[in-house]
């Protein structure tokens, strides 16, 4: 029926804003994680989003086409580390800094940071109002007739 | 004196209701998918596909060549369109989570109402058959 398959759909949204908020998580955490060389410096993380599909098993053949496949929930493709330049400091005061006197901040901004945390909270509760519509939907349907 | 007869007793209800929790799985995939990048919200007209649905049910019947075989109908998927952007995004989604979130809390309210005219509708022939 499709109001279960209305209960995967947005636990998967679930799964990938929660996803999304654990990757802002680790890039605030990080933020301030020095180091003394550019390879081995902290860099933010993003997750990449995608269009669940249908697994092709469960697929009516004669039905798959663009215009009629809606697709059953988000999945996190895969996370990828943000291209933005590091933030490289002259300390040389630092313990960490290099023999030139420069330390390497990860190319994290805070304030990007807090505003995917925003949109990924937001987003989870919007998954989680569709969840609970859905729950209460089909409870009802169990009440029929009686 | 005719049996009572389930298709003409609920009426257009049980599809209304099913056509309801179709649209439900679309919504529901548009607000899951609203950070997606480059995906489009889909939607259908409920109308269309309702009166669509009824006509197919009437017309799509199976040709029975033997009084034995069994009878059965042909379902069709719906006509999904297009959201059309109100203010398009950078990454090509055209997601408005407010607009989603109304249109799913509008239809989970049709949702409950179609349910209420089945429900009265089964009370109604419990209530005929118990003769009480």
């Amino acid at each position: 029926m499709s109001l279960t398959n209305v209960i995967n759909i947005s636990g998967s949204g679930m799964t990938a804003q929660s996803v999304r908020l654990n990757t802002t998580a680790s890039n605030l955490a990080n933020a301030e994680t020095v180091s003394s060389s550019i390879d081995t410096t902290y860099r933010a993380r993003k997750p990449v989003f995608q269009v669940l599909q249908d697994s092709l098993i469960n697929r009516d053949f004669s039905a798959v086409d663009l215009e009629t496949d809606v697709g059953s929930g988000v999945k996190v493709a895969g996370i990828v580390e943000k291209d933005a330049p590091l933030d490289i400091r002259y300390e040389p005061t630092h313990p960490m800094a290099d023999e030139n006197g420069y330390v390497y901040y990860p190319n994290v901004n805070v304030v990007e940071e807090m505003a995917d945390m925003m949109s990924a909270s937001r987003s989870f509760a919007v998954n989680v109002e569709v969840f609970n519509t859905a729950k209460t939907m089909l409870q009802k349907t169990l009440t029929m007739g009686k | 004196m005719s049996a009572i007869s389930f298709q003409n007793a609920l009426s257009i209800h049980p599809q209304a209701l099913l056509v309801r929790a179709g649209r439900s799985e679309v919504l529901a995939n548009n607000l899951a998918n609203a950070d997606t990048p480059g995906f489009k919200a889909r939607d259908f007209d409920f109308q269309a596909v309702l009166n669509g649905e009824v006509e197919k049910q009437r017309s799509l019947e199976m040709n029975t060549t033997n009084n034995r075989h069994i009878g059965g109908r042909v379902q069709e998927d719906y006509d999904l369109q297009y959201r059309w952007p109100t203010q398009p995004s950078i990454d090509g989604n055209t997601v408005d989570d407010n607009v989603e979130n109304a249109e799913f809390t509008k239809n989970a309210m049709a949702f409950n109402a179609s349910f209420e005219f089945l429900n009265r509708k089964f009370n109604g022939l419990t209530n005929a058959i118990r003769g009480e």
